[in-house]
Formats: C-alpha cells, sequence, structure tokens
C-alpha cells in the first residue's frame, strides 16, 4: 500500500491533499450539535447527484411525456420509487440542512474576519441550490410544477424596461412549455450541479485555508502550540476525531432522512403538495400556488409588499435584497467577539427576532393572506388582512436586523473571551 | 445558549398551532375512511368495484393489471375476472371513452384516476362517494355535498339508493358548528345572509339493492383500492422503512462507542 502511495505521490499530490483538506487539518475539539450540519449538506450533496443521476435514466424531459415517466419511475422502475422518494426528500432536507448551517454561522460569527470569503462562498452556494430547487421543481410537470415556474418567472416580467424580454428569453417561449422544460432540465442536470460542486470546493479550500470557528469564537491558531502534539492547545486532527463524530452524526441524521422516506414521503404534502399530482395544465390556474417551504419567507415577503407607482416590482426588489443582504454580513458586523455566548442582549434580542421573523414568515407563505381574516374596517388597518400586516411588520424586522447590525453590535455589551475553549 | 433555543422552540409551537388553525376551516366535514391497507380481501373487493363500475370512464393509464398480483391474486384470477377492456395483462388500465367524448357528455372528461388519492386524500374520496343526492336542478339530476355541481352523476344510485339533501337553517356559526358536529356523518356549513348559518347533511330517499352498512363497505373497498393504487410500493415502503430503521440503530450503537473510544483520550 505505501509503495503503491509513493508511487502515486511522485506523480499526483494525493496524500498532501488529503493531508491538507481533512487528514491532518487542525480543528478546533469544541464542536458542538450545530457543527454536524457541514458534512451532512455535503451528505445531502452527494446523495442529491447520486439519485439523480438514477432518476435522470428513466425521466423524461418532454412536455408530453414527463408526468408519465415520473409514474413510471414509481410503479415499474425497480427500486424507482426510492430513488424518486430518496431525491425529493432530499431537497427539502438540503435546505433544512443549509438553514441551520447558516443559524450555525450566525450565532458564532463564523462569517467574520478571517472568514469572509467562506461566507461569500457559502451565500453562493445558498443561491445556486434555490436556482437548482427551482428549476428541478418543474421536471415532475405537475400543476404546482407549470404554475409556481409561471409565478417565479413572471417575478422577472416585472421588471422596467427589460421585463418582458427577460421573462420570455428565461422561459424561450411566452408561457412555460415543452421549451422551458428542456432548458431547465439542462439546468438542473447539468450547468447548477457543476456550479455547486465548484462553489463547494472553493468554500471548503477557504475554510480549510483559514481554519474552522468554533462555539466560543476563539482563533486557535492564535494559541501557544501544545510541546507533544504540536497542534494549538484546543486543536485536534479532523481525522480520526472529527470523521468518527460526523459518522455518528450521519447516521442520525439517515434516520430521519429514512423516517421521512419511508413512512411519511410526501411530508404533509410540505415536501411533495397533493397538487402536483395533477398533470400540468396551462388552461387551468390553480386556486392557490404555493412554492414549497423552503421559499415561503421570502414568498411571505414578495406579498406582503404593496404595489406602487403601478408596478410590483417592489416585492421583487425586497425579496431580491432580503437573499442578497447575506452576502454582506461580514461587514456589518462589528462587534468585539464573535461567538453569541459573549454577546450581550442586543445582538441576542435581535438574532431572536430575526429568526421568530424568519419562521412565521415561512408559515405565511404557505396559507393564504386571509388566515388570520380581517381587521376592523377602521383606523389604523382600514380592513386589511391581518397577515398581510402581521407580514408587512416582520418583513421589517428582518431587513432591521441587518440594517442595525453596525449600530447594535457596536454598541453591545460583549463578555470577555477566555483564551481557551470551553469544553460542550 | 439554552434560552435561545427555547425561544425558538416556543416560535415552532406558535406556528404550528396557527397550521391546526388553518386546517380546521373548511366548509365541508368530511368523513373518515375507514380503510385498512393491510387488508387484501378489502383491496381485492376494491379493485372489483374500481374495473366494474369506474373503468369505463375513468381510466387509471399508469396501473398495470398484472400490478395486482400485489393483492394476493394469480395472473390468471386477473385476467379471468377483472380484465374486461384489454387481454394483455402487463397493459395498463386504460379506457375506451376518448377525452373529447368524456368532455362532450360530461363537461369535463372524467378525470384518470391513477393517483387521485394523492391529490384528494382517502376521507374525501370516501366522503365524496358518500356525498352523492339527488337534485332535480342539476343536468345530471344528481349533486354532490362534497362537490357542488360536479359533472359526474351517482353511478352507483343501484346499490347506494337516493339521498336527500336536508337544510337546517342556524342563527350563528357556533350553533351551526354544534349540529354539523352532532350529525355524525358527512355534513356542510353554508353561510348564510346576515349572520346566519345553514347545515346541510344528507339523509335517505329511495332506498337501494344495498343497505346503508353494505353500501358503505362498498365504498371502503373501493376507496381502499383507489388508495393502494396510487402509491402500489406503500406496504412494501414502510416494511422496509422499519428494516432500515433497524439496522441504522444497529450501525449507531457501534459507530457511537467507537466514537467514544477515540474521544476519550481527549482532555
Amino acid at each position: 500500500m505505501s509503495r503503491f502511495m509513493t508511487w502515486v505521490d511522485e506523480r499526483f499530490p494525493l496524500t498532501a491533499l488529503w493531508n491538507s483538506q481533512w487528514g491532518k487539518y487542525v480543528a478546533p475539539k469544541n464542536f458542538n450539535f450545530w457543527y454536524y450540519f457541514g458534512s451532512l449538506a455535503a451528505l445531502v450533496l452527494v446523495l442529491q447527484i447520486l439519485t439523480g443521476i438514477w432518476l435522470t435514466m428513466n425521466y423524461k424531459p418532454d412536455a408530453q411525456k414527463a408526468f408519465e415517466s415520473v409514474e413510471y419511475i414509481m410503479r415499474d422502475v425497480p427500486w424507482g420509487w426510492l430513488i424518486r422518494y430518496m431525491h425529493s426528500t432530499g431537497a427539502s432536507l438540503f435546505f433544512v440542512v443549509v438553514y441551520l448551517h447558516m443559524f450555525r454561522g450566525l450565532m458564532y460569527g463564523s462569517y467574520r474576519k478571517p472568514r469572509e470569503l467562506t461566507w461569500i462562498f457559502g451565500c453562493l452556494i445558498y443561491l445556486a441550490l434555490m436556482a437548482e430547487a427551482f428549476f428541478g421543481y418543474l421536471l415532475p410537470w405537475g400543476q404546482m410544477s407549470y404554475w409556481g415556474a409561471q409565478v417565479i418567472v413572471n417575478l422577472f416580467s416585472t421588471l422596467p424596461v427589460i421585463g418582458d424580454d427577460l421573462s420570455v428569453w428565461i422561459r424561450g417561449d411566452y408561457t412555460i412549455s415543452d421549451v422551458t422544460l428542456n432548458r431547465f432540465f439542462a439546468f438542473h442536470v447539468a450547468a447548477l450541479p457543476l456550479v455547486l460542486i465548484a462553489l463547494v470546493v472553493a468554500h471548503l479550500m477557504a475554510l480549510h485555508e483559514t481554519g474552522s470557528n468554533n462555539p466560543d469564537g476563539i482563533e486557535i491558531k492564535k494559541q501557544p502550540k501544545d510541546p507533544r502534539t504540536g497542534l494549538p492547545l484546543d486543536g485536534i486532527y479532523s481525522h480520526p476525531y472529527y470523521t468518527i463524530k460526523d459518522i455518528v452524526g450521519v447516521i442520525v441524521f439517515l434516520a430521519v432522512f429514512s423516517v421521512i422516506v419511508f413512512f411519511t414521503p410526501e411530508m404533509g404534502g410540505y415536501f411533495l403538495e397533493a397538487n402536483n399530482f395533477i398533470p400540468a395544465n396551462p388552461l387551468k390556474t390553480p386556486s392557490e400556488i404555493a412554492p414549497v417551504w423552503y421559499f415561503t419567507p421570502y414568498y411571505a415577503m414578495l406579498r406582503a409588499v404593496p404595489s406602487f407607482a403601478q408596478t410590483q416590482v417592489w416585492g421583487v426588489i425586497v425579496m431580491g435584497i432580503s437573499v442578497l443582504i447575506f452576502f454582506a454580513l461580514p461587514w456589518l458586523d462589528r462587534g468585539a467577539v464573535k461567538s453569541i455566548r459573549y454577546r450581550g442582549r442586543l445582538y441576542k434580542g435581535w438574532l431572536v427576532a430575526f429568526i421568530v421573523s424568519f419562521l412565521i414568515l415561512g408559515y405565511l407563505g404557505t396559507v393564504p393572506i386571509t388566515v388570520w381574516g380581517q381587521f376592523a374596517d377602521s383606523a389604523p388597518f382600514y380592513g386589511a388582512d391581518k397577515a398581510t400586516v402581521v407580514a408587512r411588520f416582520l418583513t421589517v424586522v428582518y431587513f432591521l436586523f441587518f440594517i442595525l447590525m453596525p449600530w447594535y453590535t457596536a454598541r453591545d455589551k460583549t463578555k470577555p473571551v477566555p483564551t481557551r475553549v470551553r469544553w460542550h | 445558549m439554552t434560552h435561545l433555543i427555547k425561544l425558538l422552540l416556543a416560535a415552532l409551537v406558535a406556528t404550528s398551532a396557527s397550521f391546526a388553525y388553518a386546517a380546521s376551516e373548511s366548509n365541508v366535514r368530511l368523513m373518515h375512511a375507514p380503510v385498512n391497507r393491510l387488508d387484501d380481501e378489502s383491496l381485492q373487493r376494491g379493485a372489483r368495484n374500481f374495473v366494474n363500475y369506474c373503468l369505463t370512464c375513468h381510466s387509471a393509464k399508469y396501473m398495470r393489471y398484472n400490478r395486482l398480483t400485489d393483492l394476493g391474486l394469480t395472473d390468471k384470477q386477473i385476467a379471468d375476472n377483472l380484465m374486461f377492456a384489454s387481454d394483455k395483462i402487463g397493459q395498463t388500465m386504460t379506457v375506451a371513452m376518448t377525452e373529447a367524448d368524456g368532455k362532450a357528455w360530461f363537461g369535463n372528461p372524467p378525470p384518470d384516476l391513477s393517483v387521485e388519492s394523492r391529490i384528494r386524500g382517502r376521507d374525501w374520496l370516501y366522503s365524496y362517494l358518500l356525498g352523492f343526492y339527488r337534485d332535480d336542478k342539476s343536468a345530471t339530476g344528481w349533486n354532490n355535498l362534497v362537490f357542488p355541481n360536479v359533472g359526474m352523476p351517482n353511478v352507483l344510485w343501484e346499490l347506494s339508493g337516493q339521498d336527500k339533501l336536508v337544510e337546517t337553517e342556524y342563527e350563528d356559526h357556533e350553533k351551526a358548528m354544534g349540529a354539523a358536529i352532532a350529525v355524525k356523518g358527512l355534513s356542510a356549513l353554508e353561510p348564510l345572509p346576515g349572520a346566519k348559518v345553514a347545515v346541510l347533511h344528507l339523509e335517505p330517499g329511495t332506498p337501494g339493492a344495498m343497505t346503508r352498512e353494505q353500501y358503505e363497505g362498498f365504498v371502503t373497498d373501493l376507496v381502499n383500492y383507489l388508495d393502494y393504487m396510487a402509491e402500489p410500493v406503500r406496504n412494501h415502503r414502510i416494511h422496509l422503512g422499519l428494516l432500515v430503521l433497524l439496522f441504522l440503530g444497529v450501525f449507531f450503537v457501534f459507530a457511537y462507542a467507537l466514537k467514544r473510544e477515540y474521544w476519550k483520550d481527549l482532555h
């Protein structure tokens, strides 16, 4: 074995690559629960690519055959149902894992200097993932696929001057059609997976260059070296310590994944919508077009913003900025410390307000705006839908979390950061 | 930290509570379909009911006849008893009626029923099939409490008999809701001008060839079958899921022990 490795290493830096990226990568020893979601995101990416390849073997990107081919996969292809449910469940769990991973970054200040590029690559992954999910959702060619795509592409047509041409350019047609299905298929199975993989590689290379943050926000690289090991005092090799720890995390994750795949693959209509079992019908608009749950916070914001000066573009702009604003985070945060453990009440309060807003907006995006009824027809709300008013308020909270960040993080009363990590 | 988790959990509870609120808003109070996905005899009877009564207008074009071997039938039994529209056991359940015919005769082509249960759900199908009543104002002479003004006539009326619609007015929503619950079967609320609310429910009229219990059993079998047909692999899926979880459980014990062993050296 070692002779073989020597032979390889003289020609390709395999051992060096393994050591720099994982084997001899020194990580803080105090990773907690929240640190499982990075490796889990990588796992889900691999699962999606593998199940996706096998789905492609039987799926037909053709408006006449797409719906039928999915049923064919579910019924006639050996194990097709399992591959399909893994892929549909994996899509939703990808977002679950990524949202938790991002939340971890917010809590422990993982985006702060010197990890700005890791964070930016991560935000790009999130954007690419949204595009990947959007393109993929058209492929089953059900009613929700069709009308969801119609709604999203129409968002682009609200842009001034270029809007209409742009939306036609995206669809390749005046409505969502076979042409659109074919190009979305191309994006979903070729273009975006390549982009995603490239971004993940960049994300990991950047991370392994700076070293990982940890729940205490302590830079272990600045610690003195342990004379016995030559590693920073709170540093350990990823292999075998985090290899085995992540395997435990993977098993727990796979258990959750399996419960959904085998016992409730529709997840009550949140992972697979009932209306998407109706084949796409361009002549019949469903009464309620709801996006899949992972887009609903943004959808709720889109709906909450009123049209103004005879255009609805404002909602689209708000929705766009609400995603893009994550990129600015490393420069908005002026806090003296990274981790929430040593932050003061101001940051903690705003973070909670932000998360609660995000969750409630997410819920509101899944229901009609009439869900909570209307206010009385008098001041101050004049019969407006309660849900719309709440969504507007939460949208403001969402943005204030970012906009006011330079102010409240700088003012916040922080606690002193210890020199060594706390065990947890 | 634990503080933060508590707050987040509270937010989650609040959100799920509002979900429950949203779910109870519908006007029709559906009945619960008493189906048993493991009851092969019920499924076989349901398949018989389906091919005899539904499969003239409704296709199930993704369902192959030989898939019915799932239900404990042999190819020969299927070919002899259940195949009227086709002669090849590997074919899917198609019908001779074209979409254009369907549209001309019923206003809308009868939908393919392969995955209908995944769209509507068992309880809806069960309530719908028991929701027909006589209505002289409609084109077919029939109407439906679950699907008002549906194009489909009550094709099972010779079995079910002909139910009548009963409409009772109540002063407010609360009283109407109480009455609707007291019906203990299919009922619907309909807001009237003012605060008044009408409760609609069905009562037996002219009896059919079956008693009420027999007919409910007939519909139960049919819905059970429709539900099976929407996802034939379901029983297998659930069975396999238990094995997978068992495996993961065992794997977890070993992986966790190994993790403990490695990590015990770190301080």
